[in-house]
């Protein structure tokens, strides 16, 4: 029987972003994840009744850092090994340039296929199909359609110098918003971002899309 | 390196090594018209451009990389001191080509097939450009075709060739491979670069140098071409 997981604390953007989330308890299954996919994972395990995962994440906004990640995940699985019968790590590449992979392929834990979250929230096969009809696309997920500020507009300085838009952004046409859930506010948020960004605006509903077909396939060991 | 003092600077009215200095400030904080105006007045006190560009231009973005390179500027502010640097390169060029600079080699640059983030390839290219070099720029997402028949229809003695993404910078290889292939790898200098890129990538792939950022890319540029002369005088 699982042990029941202890009350997670609320999913605040903010932490998540810098801080990541502290692991939701004892049980079977822990996923070490992004940040961004925190709420994602949080209702999927409810909506399926996995009991017996838990959730740890590392700060989302590694997001722009991503030589820091393989480390992070490194430095999670060493801590929690003896705790859980297994881990899963749930991430694609996300920038590592294989150094993930390596890592889990190290320590004998499973994570997601595929380049980056946009890929496996629409599915690995159609994002790839896009292929080059896409290149000039500028994706948000519901997580960075919330944290917009804190991913793009800052790290870029663009509160600052609003003149850089054009040097940043001048090659892409268009964003894509890849709508985890149906939500207005979001929607509205993600065509606010194109606007500010001058890119054309196109909301494409994904749902969890291969997240949630790798995170049953590791749920049922 | 701004304070309130610089309202009342008059940049006229300062000598030739103060007004360097301040142009040195003025890039630093991105001040654009003021760098164009520095650079007229030096011209008009009848400066060479190249010296203009060297001891004005250059030797200010070199603080400035190194700056960015200790973590003390983030890419912003680089961006803003480039944006200076590229109003002061825009007086200079056509002079420059009048009076004749110092070449110090031709390089063919552009971002890889399936990538369109230029912002690291734009600063090398000017930083090139600044020290000497004559850049010819194809833009992004560029197929192997584009990079070998530049490469053969400028004479080029370098080949940059930039990439952001994990999924893009792969395509590397097969430009070099390609080379290989058709027997011109060593009529080259293969200099790549960017955000995801390393020392062991460059290794991999068959290029002759990774540069972590402009200012290393010239200097690697520099080092290559001296190289280059000395085998070719031996």
């Amino acid at each position: 029987m699982s042990q029941p997981a202890a009350r997670p604390p609320a999913l605040d953007d903010e932490r998540l972003t810098l801080e990541g989330l502290p692991t939701t308890g004892p049980g079977r299954l822990l996923v070490i994840a992004c940040g961004a996919l925190a709420h994602e994972i949080t209702a999927l395990i409810r909506a399926n009744g996995w009991g017996h995962v838990r959730l740890t994440c590392l700060p989302a906004i590694w997001h722009n850092t991503p030589e820091q990640i393989a480390k992070g995940v490194e430095d999670l699985v060493a801590r929690h090994r003896d705790d859980y019968e297994t881990i899963f790590v749930a991430y694609a590449d996300c920038g590592t340039g294989g150094a993930l992979q390596k890592a889990c392929d190290r320590l004998g834990v499973g994570m997601i296929e595929g380049p980056h979250c946009y890929s496996f929230f629409e599915g690995n096969a159609t994002f790839a199909a896009h292929g080059e009809d896409e290149i000039t696309t500028f994706y948000l997920t519901d997580f960075l359609a919330r944290q917009f500020e804190a991913f793009v507009i800052r790290p870029l300085g663009l509160d600052r110098y609003p003149d850089l838009r054009d040097t940043y952004f001048g090659n892409y046409e268009k964003l894509v918003y890849l709508a985890q859930t149906r939500d207005p506010e979001l929607d509205r948020r993600a065509r606010d971002a194109a606007a500010r960004l001058g890119l054309a605006y196109e909301r494409r509903q994904t749902g969890y899309g291969d997240l949630e077909t790798a995170l049953a396939e590791a749920a049922r060991g | 390196m701004s304070d309130d003092q610089d309202d009342d600077i008059i940049l006229s009215e300062l000598s030739d090594a103060e007004l360097v200095e301040q142009m040195h400030d003025d890039l630093y904080d991105g001040l654009r018209e003021e760098i164009e105006e520095g650079v007229n007045i030096l011209l008009e006190r009848g400066w060479e451009p190249y010296q203009v560009l060297t001891e004005a231009l250059v030797a200010g973005m070199t603080i400035v990389g190194i700056d960015f390179r200790d973590g003390i500027l983030f890419v912003p502010e680089v961006l803003q001191a480039a944006n200076a640097m590229k109003g002061g390169m825009a007086i200079l060029k056509p002079l420059l080509a009048e009076t004749g600079a110092p070449r110090m080699g031709k390089m063919v640059i552009g971002t890889v097939k399936g990538d369109i983030h230029d912002i690291g390839k734009n600063l090398v290219a000017m930083m090139m450009e600044g020290a000497g070099f004559e850049v010819v720029d194809l833009g992004i997402n560029n197929p192997v075709e584009d990079y070998l028949d530049a490469l053969e229809r400028e004479q080029a003695d370098i080949l940059g060739m930039s990439a952001l993404l994990t999924t893009t910078m792969p395509y590397m290889k097969v430009v070099i491979d390609t080379l290989v292939d058709q027997g011109k790898r060593d009529e080259y200098i293969v200099l790549v670069g960017g955000a995801p890129l390393n020392e062991e990538f460059s290794k991999a792939i068959g290029a002759d140098s990774y540069c972590r950022d402009a200012a290393v890319a010239v200097e690697t540029a520099k080092e290559y071409m001296l190289r280059k002369h000395n085998r070719m005088s031996a």
